[in-house]
């Protein structure tokens, strides 16, 4: 799954991959015009909106990718950088540049192509916002306070509005599709031309702006990857098919005594859960995210047999199919809840007045089996934990 | 113009850029940027310039600190260099290479000039208060839905729409 740096591509070529998408950047820039500042300026007078059309256009596009590629799970979006919201100065810089747009006539993306073609104004450009940047680095200190308030972290607009993904990204094709009639109409009448923009070839104008809208509705109405894969799991599960194994839990007690190391034992309920209370050795993976390609390698290890149990047995039998499915043919579900297994040990263990013999050795096992998987868990304690694999969030940005 | 000069239809060329950052953001999990460039350019010259002011002051230690090669081997460094061939070899097929000084219908070169370098330092210092310019915030933030992206493109266009009429015979009046 992408993002295919580091895990698939070496980040030893990511200055090439730079250059190639760097290149692409340019000529579509150039090629859009940007490269003229009166085409760029024109946005802020009204005739010419090329910059709005290429902008949006570029964004929208992006953005429906973005989405797709996840929703297919082709894009770890939970990876990818998303820029940081501090609201204070995000607005304060972003007014500062809107002054250097209009006075300067460029943006530094467009001064840059500009200036490859031989603009002389866009060399002054980059000349200034050097020394702009330069400035800045000098009167950092003042600027301290007010650059790091209101940090909200990696926040994401949806999440603000309280809405779904899929939802802001309908609303936002709209938007750009509203914004791309209005602007054509406004930039004909600027201009002092007739407006041209509803009529004359309106069959692909309308087939333009229908594939944008149609590819989100798609994505709205079928279910993820993530979701599909379940449902058919699910489907699979009542049909008969594909039982898990189980075990149970004086088996597990047993078997954590005396060789935990051959066995994975994995908890599936939320972490509070988890720290509440878990089976000695055991990791915790909710079931949401066990689906993760980052817990692949760690499902798939053919040394060990991975024991998934959770809040009811059918939790830890979800979680077996998932594993199942993702190609672990051992795995093993606990036939009891983590609750029963703890008061099945950690209880009280009584043994009734004139005991049958397999009574009074279930007892006399339950308590020894409590005491040893105490002392398994403390010693694992102490000792370094099992290596995670730790997935971080991609560095991006202006820096 | 002749058809050879022509711009790409505005529609067309904003689909190629978005795949161009959609490819981006699958290889390498980030956006496209531009500023960050110049101030890896920004910061090398004060290291050249002025090494003990670079070495005692914090921003460019910080910097230093997230860029161990060197200020210049940086991701964006690289792609504004692919940035500019490819524009120069756009420039080339559609025929618009040539020194030019491009300006409204009213102003003298020098004024241009003056022009572009201001308004370039007020982008620059904008973008590192804001971090992050049209390419790295607002564009590449709309790309993830950043709600701090997608301000800051609010308050750049915002902003030049509010002060266009003082500015109007930088460009469009005599």
């Amino acid at each position: 799954m992408a993002p295919l740096i580091p895990e698939i591509i070496s980040p030893e070529y990511n200055y090439l991959v730079a250059l190639i998408v760097g290149l692409g950047f340019g000529f579509a820039l150039e090629q859009a015009g940007f490269s003229s500042t009166r085409k760029l300026v024109g946005l802020f007078y009204g005739y010419d909106f090329t910059v709005l059309k290429v902008f949006f256009t570029a964004g929208v596009t992006a953005m429906i990718g973005v989405v797709l590629l996840s929703h297919l799970e082709m894009l770890n979006t939970d990876i990818i950088f998303v820029n940081p919201t501090f609201l204070p100065s995000a607005i304060t810089g972003g007014i500062i540049m809107g002054a250097g747009f209009i006075i300067g006539g460029f943006c530094p993306g467009t001064s840059a192509a500009a200036a490859a073609i031989g603009k002389l104004d866009g060399w002054a450009f980059i000349g200034g916002a050097t020394i702009g940047i330069f400035a800045f680095g000098e009167v950092f200190p003042l600027l301290e306070d007010f650059y790091l308030a209101g940090n909200q972290g990696p926040l994401l607009f949806y999440d603000v509005l309280g809405i779904e993904r899929i939802t802001f990204a309908l609303i936002l094709t709209a938007v750009a599709i509203f914004a791309f009639v209005a602007t054509g109409m406004i930039e004909d009448k600027v201009n002092k031309k007739p407006v041209h923009i509803l009529s004359g070839n309106w069959k692909k104008k309308t087939i333009a702006a229908a594939i944008p809208l149609a590819v989100v509705l798609l994505i709205m109405i079928t279910p993820s990857r993530k979701e599909f894969t379940m449902e058919k799991l699910e489907a699979r599960a009542a049909a008969g098919e594909c039982k898990p194994d189980l075990i149970d839990a004086d088996k597990l007690a047993f078997e954590l005594m005396n060789n935990y190391y051959h066995y994975n034992v994995i908890d599936v309920r939320s972490p509070e859960e988890y720290e509440e209370f878990h089976i000695a050795t055991a990791i915790n993976i909710p079931l949401d995210d066990l689906h993760s390609t980052a817990y692949r390698e760690l499902l798939n290890q053919r040394i060990q047999t991975n024991v998934f149990y959770g809040a009811s047995p059918a939790q830890a039998k979800k979680a077996c199919l998932v594993a199942r499915y993702h190609g672990n043919t051992t795995s093993l579900a606990l036939d009891v809840t983590a609750e029963d297994f703890r008061n099945t040990f950690y209880g009280e263990i009584n043994i009734p007045e004139n005991p049958t013999k397999s009574e009074q050795t279930v007892a006399l096992f339950r308590r020894r089996a409590a005491e040893k998987m105490k002392e398994i868990e403390a010693n694992l304690a102490s000792r370094e934990k099992p290596v995670q694999k730790k997935v971080t969030r991609v560095q991006g940005g202006c820096s | 113009m002749d058809q050879k000069n022509k711009f790409m239809n505005p529609y067309l060329a904003g689909v190629l850029l978005g795949f161009v950052l959609l490819a981006t953001i699958y290889i390498t999990g980030r956006g496209l940027g531009a500023s960050g460039a110049m101030k890896s350019v920004a910061v090398t010259t004060v290291k050249a310039t002025s090494p003990d002011h670079y070495e005692s002051t914090a921003y460019y230690q910080d910097y230093a600190a997230d860029h161990p090669d060197g200020p210049m081997k940086s991701w964006l460094v690289f792609e504004m260099l692919g940035v500019l061939i490819g524009a120069f070899l756009s420039g080339a097929l559609s025929g618009r290479l040539g020194l030019k000084l491009e300006k409204g219908p009213g102003v003298t070169n020098t004024t241009r000039i003056i022009g572009a370098i201001i308004g370039g330092m007020l982008f620059g210092f904008g973008s590192q208060l804001g971090r992050g310019c049209t390419s790295g915030s607002a564009l590449s933030g709309m790309a993830v839905m950043s709600f701090g992206g997608i301000i800051t493109m609010f308050a750049i266009f915002g902003g030049a729409y509010a002060l266009a009429w003082f500015f109007r015979k930088l460009w469009i009046t005599r």
